[in-house]
């Protein structure tokens, strides 16, 4: 399914994964690459198949504590959407 | 030396052998012999320079990459460095057992190239028999956890079949489409006038792309590369030279671009006599066309300089016979005339003896074609 939801469960699609330089993580897809920062990396490392959206949003939320948790979740859904658009994810109900 | 920016990706042409033929090759026209290919030792010695010189991706490329017997050692090398690892292929000297090794190896992506929907146009621009081939190869994929992208050339005699090649990628494990109309350089220079397509066929094929692309959103992601005769400004020619992307051909020659051995004067260093970062940051080839210095008007004082840094270099040299003068694809350049004058004549052929009535999928003669050949 290619559907966001609380409930889907996202991992990397096939040809994104991790990658590091000039110490600096990145994600590498076909034809391009993301720099991750602290917020970006904590969501793509989470995006394994195994934390649902739902998951993610909470422990991001206790991360960064000192956030507005309604700010913290709004800004996972648009990340996650923008790794979407690019393709870079698959979803598992 | 600092302020160069590191380049992003390497463009490795691991030869010019190759079992098609397109009519619009990319390679130069003089093509290196088998016996002048870089060895899997320098290869891998290039790969491990260009990751410390903070490149991110390799394209391995040709000619057909898979013509190299050590393609799966190559595809290690790279991976254990850390690039990740782009395969762009016909996908013709590929079978299961293969496909296998290299996604073992760390193959993270590969590009299969198409050169229509239909087999019959297929096999014609390719001068082979291709197409079945590519369609064996597109079950194989299936099984194995690699990116695919779709790559179609697209020109005059394939730009009407456009929602065929969707529906074609749309059966297969794609996650991209490319579809790039042909760039007027080497062997698509001398086939120009039977591969541009009409202003009418831009216009359709815009819309079906646009179509596909909202369709398609969160499932493939749909590229297209429109012909740059037909833009208002040029294309930002490799990102600007020297500043993302960096060429090895077979035999170990740097090149800021594909066609850059057209340019007169020119001359280019080679893998195994220095090192990346040196050809990089120090070769005279690298240096002569990077930031604006070159530039003359109306390019020098141009507001869009920084964006599409006087276009393409080669396609200047081509068309206006000065590799510093404005690209004439643009529609500041005093050479402007010559481009429209061009498509002037394309768009004036008549390309169906009804008037009015839709082009004709198939035209009554075949252009005569200029294939390309094989290396020695």
């Amino acid at each position: 399914m290619t559907t966001l939801e609380l409930s889907s469960r996202p991992r990397l699609a096939a040809g994104c994964r991790l990658g590091e330089n000039n110490q600096q993580r990145i994600l590498q897809m076909p034809e391009r690459a993301l720099r991750l920062n602290g917020p970006s990396l904590e969501i793509v490392q989470r995006c394994d198949g195994k934390h649902t959206v739902q998951q993610i949003v909470s422990e991001l939320q206790q991360i960064y504590s000192k956030a507005q948790p309604q700010k913290v979740e709004e800004d996972i859904l648009g990340y996650l959407a923008l790794l979407q658009k690019e393709r870079a994810l698959d979803f598992e109900q | 030396m600092s302020a160069i920016p590191n380049p992003l990706a390497l463009i490795a042409e691991l030869t010019h052998r190759c079992p098609l033929h397109c009519v619009y090759c990319s390679n130069p026209l003089e093509l290196q012999s088998r016996s002048n290919e870089l060895s899997t030792e320098f290869w891998s010695r290039v790969f491990r320079e260009a990751a410390q010189l903070g490149v991110l991706q390799a394209d391995f490329t040709g000619g057909e990459p898979l013509a190299r017997t050590d393609i799966i050692d190559l595809v290690r090398a790279a991976r254990a460095v850390g690039l990740y690892v782009n395969l762009i292929t016909s996908g013709l000297p590929l079978d299961e057992s293969r496909l296998a090794a290299l996604v073992a190896a760390g193959l993270d992506h590969i590009q299969l190239s198409f050169q229509g929907a239909r087999e019959e146009i297929s096999n014609e621009v390719s001068g082979t028999k291709s197409h079945a081939q590519k369609l064996r190869v597109l079950e194989w994929i299936k099984h194995h956890r690699v990116a695919l992208t779709l790559n179609f050339v697209i020109h005059r005699r394939n730009i009407d079949q456009l929602e065929e090649m969707v529906a074609l990628a749309e059966t297969s494990s794609a996650t991209r489409i490319e579809f790039a109309n042909v760039q007027y350089y080497g062997w698509a220079f001398a086939n120009r006038e039977s591969l541009l397509p009409t202003r009418q066929q831009l216009d359709r094929s815009m819309a079906v792309i646009k179509r596909a692309q909202e369709r398609l959103e969160g499932r493939i992601r749909v590229e297209y590369v429109v012909p740059d005769y037909y833009a208002k400004y040029p294309k930002p020619c490799m990102g600007g030279w020297g500043r993302k992307l960096m060429l090895i051909t077979p035999s170990g020659d740097a090149l800021p671009c594909h066609a850059a051995q057209v340019i007169p004067g020119l001359s280019f260093e080679n893998v195994k006599e220095r090192s990346l970062r040196d050809i990089w940051e120090r070769s005279a080839s690298f240096q002569k066309f990077r930031g604006g210095d070159w530039m003359k008007e109306p390019c020098k004082t141009c507001d869009r300089r920084e964006q599409d840094f006087g276009g393409c270099r080669c396609q200047a040299l081509l068309l206006a016979g000065d590799a510093a003068a404005t690209d004439p694809v643009c529609s500041l350049a005093p050479l402007r005339p010559k481009v429209d004058a061009i498509l002037a004549a394309v768009n004036l052929a008549p390309v169906s003896a009804d008037s009015g009535a839709p082009p004709a999928a198939e035209p009554l003669t075949r252009p005569s074609w200029l294939y390309r050949q094989n290396p020695a």
